[in-house]
């Protein structure tokens, strides 16, 4: 059923923030189909540790798309060339025998590299800390019946709920903008009316942290929705620029 | 055996000791608790809710986890959903039945009165999580929507998507974020705690109060204290290798605590799910779980000759040709009252049996069949699409197989652990002011837990048990000064984990860990895994003492320890999974009964069935620490059962 193949990885290797990286080429032979790319990566580190080298450094931990922790910018797509799914999620039946497949990190102003692969995203932390969320303290609210919301709602809601914050439309951008995420957040809370109430003060707030982040402004090129791996619509950008336009007029 | 265990059960009649244990406990008035600090170690449900509700009630929390960002912690894989006693379905439910099915599945041997405070503050986890702003899944109506879970004969568990951890994390770590916010909360990401540090009090008794960690990014060994340490670490069904797991959740934190003296409770108690993508070679790194909501439509079978099972394990046979008169559905076959949704040690078991006598499928034997082909005649492809669309999406990436056409093919896989540290009814360990919730303490699921029960006693550990506790202990320290991390405890504590960290670069081996853990989850899997025998386990003992000489001799960690490291996190925990190991070996011995989710081979019923030995084994295996190569001493926490009648689970009819 399934057959191997051989290939040369080109995997991007810095050993800090400051220090100058490089591309490095790791000839792979005989590698099982059904291997996932991140157990790829596995086999190649253990080769490199078995040689008494140090490991390509990356971040992962499900291995089954939802942690947001994997990244790799594989053959020039922000987690590899499958549509609607995470680096952890992609399978070598993918590749060719033969091919040469080009391994970077995230590569964004907003996202410095910490070692090879792996990158800081602690500013999505401080993005959400800036207001994704309702201002509740645990206990004293209503039942939970009491406010009907819409499947529609509801649904929309979730479609918007499942960003992962792994930050493939940051490297997607060529502006470096994190508005998809920004946007997901703010249109899952802004679509509820228990997220309603702080919607435009919680809009301004979190684009404010963006800007100051270093993150750059979204042109609608539309290349993060292309690559959100939760295909996380560019319509919550819509969405979270009205409730941005309401917060200004408020000022 | 002298010492004696306090459980701190409160008096009173089951339905209101909760009640009345926050009518009198002590409280800390807010102007003191801003001089209280609090550690709170894990971002998960547990971890995260725990940190946000201390936060907002006013105490200064350092709240620690691997990841890079809260966020990424391990509850977030978890797909079913989580039960509360609404009854929003009127269908029956209630705080009582939610406690009773929980005591029932976890086959007798959890306390009632923390499973009834766990079913009563259920209810208050929705409110919570809806205020939150968590989608759950809604009728046409505008209500909230439930769907049924297996071990349960009413609606009770709420939903959102196949998501369910996820959404609720992203409540939990929304109000954690507005925690650091408001300067409540100081987060400590890519952190990874090496120790916990005891200080004696003025009666000669430890306390917990800090812990030393690692900088993952620099490597630099750093100090932390508090007032109060509570662990909210996660399971370590990674002891195995292959599990549903995350690939950095582990057991280290509550392996900390017991080599400090806290107990480790019913270790052996680990919960195999059944339905798993099977193995498919030796590069794999984890087992990806297919929801267990799969088993409402699919029926389970594997071939009735063994000819045609070895057919399709050499693959000349096509499973589709194989007619329903020579297909067995085993489950349905010996459980014809719940079918294929038996809880899930059951429905383990069975494959199991299964395959151990040759029926299984896929190359290895190591399979069953699921199979969708009649509920696709009978609701037509549409309607399964659209209930499980996502999950065979899923499936033929990973496998390349279409389980539109064809049978999928599932395996029992390690994905749960009931065990864990020791707690009383206030959440605190064997060790004063050391607290352990979700996953990580052994508390409410006995022998086994039902689905759609974890998401739940975590975020009641976090929200609504712990922070009331914890201030009961907390109320006599106001007039303790913060502490120094001068303190000769710290550096003794400090010094050790440098030293062992020194020992492990300098062991300069052959062996990568991967290769060492592997052989590990292979012992575990073979010896300790689903039905297990004295000799067995005798045989496990002796295999983990070779795998940790093997361990401590030809391990090789190339790099620095004073930098980023991944192959020393690695190293570390899995140092501390080969003693989980070894907790559960030991473990499984002594239990010489079968229950919930440890089958003992010599334990059954001539049908098969687990065989509870009620007389001798009622009680909490506790296990305390020696030092290092000697074996635990056991305690005994004796489970009364004063509301529930104790009976033999049947899923028969
Ligand atoms: C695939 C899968 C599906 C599941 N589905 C369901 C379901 O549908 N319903 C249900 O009820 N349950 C389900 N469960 C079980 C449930 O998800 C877990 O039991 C629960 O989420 C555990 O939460 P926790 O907060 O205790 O730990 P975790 O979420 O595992 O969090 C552990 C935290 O501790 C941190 N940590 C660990 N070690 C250290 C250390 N040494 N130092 C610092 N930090 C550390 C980690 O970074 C993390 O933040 C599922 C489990 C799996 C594997
Ligand atoms: S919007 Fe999509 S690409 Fe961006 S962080 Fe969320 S999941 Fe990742
Ligand atoms: S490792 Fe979790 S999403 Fe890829």
């Amino acid at each position: 059923m399934d057959k191997n193949i051989s290939f040369t990885l080109k995997v991007w290797r810095q050993r800090g923030p400051k220090e100058k990286g490089q591309f490095v080429s790791y000839p792979m032979t005989d590698i099982p189909t059904d291997t996932s790319f991140l157990e790829m990566l596995d086999i190649l580190n253990e080769q490199l540790i078995n040689k008494g080298e140090e490991p390509i450094v990356f971040d992962h931990d499900c291995r089954e798309g939802i942690c947001g922790m994997c990244s790799l910018y594989i053959n020039g797509h922000a987690h590899g060339p499958a549509t609607g799914a995470t680096t952890c999620q992609l399978y070598m039946r993918r590749f060719k025998d033969g091919d040469v497949i080009t391994v970077e990190p995230w590569r964004s102003a907003g996202f410095p590299i910490i070692r090879d692969l792996m990158v800081d995203r602690s500013a999505y932390d401080k993005i959400m800390q800036a207001g994704g969320y309702t201002s509740v303290n645990t206990g004293g609210v209503p039942d939970a019946n009491s406010i009907p919301i819409s499947k529609e709602k509801a649904d929309l809601a979730m479609d918007a709920a499942s960003c992962i914050g792994c930050g493939a439309c940051v490297a997607a951008c060529k502006n470096g903008s994190a508005m998809l995420f920004v946007s997901a957040k703010v249109s899952q809370l802004a679509l509820l009316p228990q997220g309603q109430v702080e919607a435009a003060r919680r809009a301004k707030a979190m684009i404010a942290k963006m800007d100051e982040l270093g993150f750059g402004n979204c042109t609608n090129t539309r290349a993060c929705e292309a690559e959100c791996p939760k295909c996380v619509s560019i319509s919550n950008i819509a969405r979270l620029n009205r409730e941005f336009i309401c917060a200004k007029l408020k000022d | 055996m002298a010492k004696k265990i306090d459980s701190k059960i409160p008096e009173g009649p089951l339905a209101e000791k909760w009640t009345n244990y926050k009518a009198h406990q002590k409280l800390v008035n807010p102007a003191n608790k801003r001089k209280l600090d609090i550690i709170i170690v894990g971002s998960g449900l547990a971890g995260a809710s725990a940190a946000a509700t201390l936060g907002d009630l006013g105490f200064k929390v350092k709240c620690f986890c691997i990841q890079d960002s809260p966020r990424r912690a391990h509850s977030i894989a978890a797909q079913g959903g989580i039960n509360a006693a609404k009854n929003y379905q009127n269908d029956g439910d209630s705080v009582y039945r939610l406690f009773y099915d929980t005591i029932k599945g976890g086959d007798y041997r959890s306390r009632e009165a923390n499973v009834y405070r766990l079913a009563e503050v259920s209810n208050n986890i929705i409110d919570q999580c809806v205020a939150q702003g968590v989608p759950f899944a809604r009728e046409y109506g505008g209500t909230l929507a439930n769907r049924s879970f297996g071990g349960a004969q009413v609606s009770r568990t709420f939903y959102a998507r196949g998501q369910t951890g996820q959404q609720l994390l992203l409540g939990a770590y929304s109000a954690l974020s507005r925690q650091v916010k408001l300067g409540n909360v100081e987060l400590f990401t890519r952190c990874e705690m090496l120790d916990v540090v005891l200080i004696k009090d003025e009666n000669g008794e430890n306390r917990a109060r800090g812990i030393i960690y690692r900088d993952l990014v620099t490597g630099e060994i750093k100090r932390c204290s508090a007032h109060a340490v509570v662990i909210g670490t996660g399971g370590y069904g990674n002891a195995y290798f292959l599990s549903t797991n995350a690939m950095g959740s582990n057991g280290s934190a509550a392996i900390q605590c017991y080599r400090k003296g806290a107990w480790f409770a019913n270790p052996a108690f680990a919960q195999i799910h059944p339905t798993c993508i099977p193995v498919h070679g030796d590069k794999q790194s984890k087992l990806t779980l297919m929801s267990e909501s799969l088993r409402n439509d699919g029926r389970i079978w594997v071939p009735k000759k063994l000819e045609d099972a070895k057919a399709l394990q050499a693959g000349t046979l096509n499973p589709n040709d194989i007619p329903d008169e020579d297909r067995d559905f085993y489950l349905e076959r010996r459980y014809p009252a719940f079918g294929n949704l038996v809880p899930r040690d059951v429905a383990s078991r069975a494959a199991k049996e299964r395959c151990d006598k040759g029926f299984g499928v896929n190359n290895t034997g190591l399979a069953v069949f699921l199979d969708f082909k009649y509920a696709i005649q009978r609701l037509g492809k549409d309607v399964v699409a659209d209930k499980y669309g996502n999950l065979f999406d899923m499936y033929q990436e990973i496998t390349d197989v279409n389980p539109y056409e064809n049978p999928m093919m599932i395996f029992p896989a390690i994905h749960y652990t009931m065990g864990g540290i020791w707690v009383d009814y206030e959440l605190q360990t064997s060790i004063k002011g050391l607290f352990a919730i979700g996953e990580c303490n052994f508390s409410d699921h006995g022998a086994n837990r039902l689905g759609a029960s974890a998401l739940m006693q975590g975020l009641a550990d976090g929200y609504f048990v712990l922070p009331y506790t914890i201030q009961n202990y907390l109320s006599d320290q106001i007039q303790v000064p913060r502490f120094s991390t001068d303190l000769p405890e710290f550096k003794a504590a400090e010094d050790g984990v440098k030293e062992q960290i020194e020992k492990i670069m300098n062991i300069k081996g052959k062996r990568s860990v991967d290769s060492i853990h592997k052989e590990l989850g292979h012992i575990m899997w073979e010896y300790v895994g689903m039905g297990r025998t004295k000799e067995s386990l005798e045989t496990a003992l002796k295999k983990l003492e070779e795998v940790e000489k093997t361990f401590w001799s030809d391990l090789r960690v190339p790099g620095q320890a004073d930098t980023l490291n991944v192959e020393l996190e690695k190293a570390l925990r899995l140092r501390d999974f080969i003693e989980v190991g070894k907790l559960m070996a030991y473990d499984g011995l002594n239990r010489e009964e079968s229950c919930g989710g440890h089958f003992r081979e010599e334990y059954q019923t001539p049908e098969g069935e687990a065989l509870r030995q009620d007389d001798k084994f009622s009680y909490v295996a506790c296990w305390e620490y020696q030092g290092a190569g000697k074996a635990p001493e056991l305690l005994k926490e004796p489970l009364n059962y004063e509301y529930i009648k104790v009976q033999t689970r049947n899923y028969k009819n």
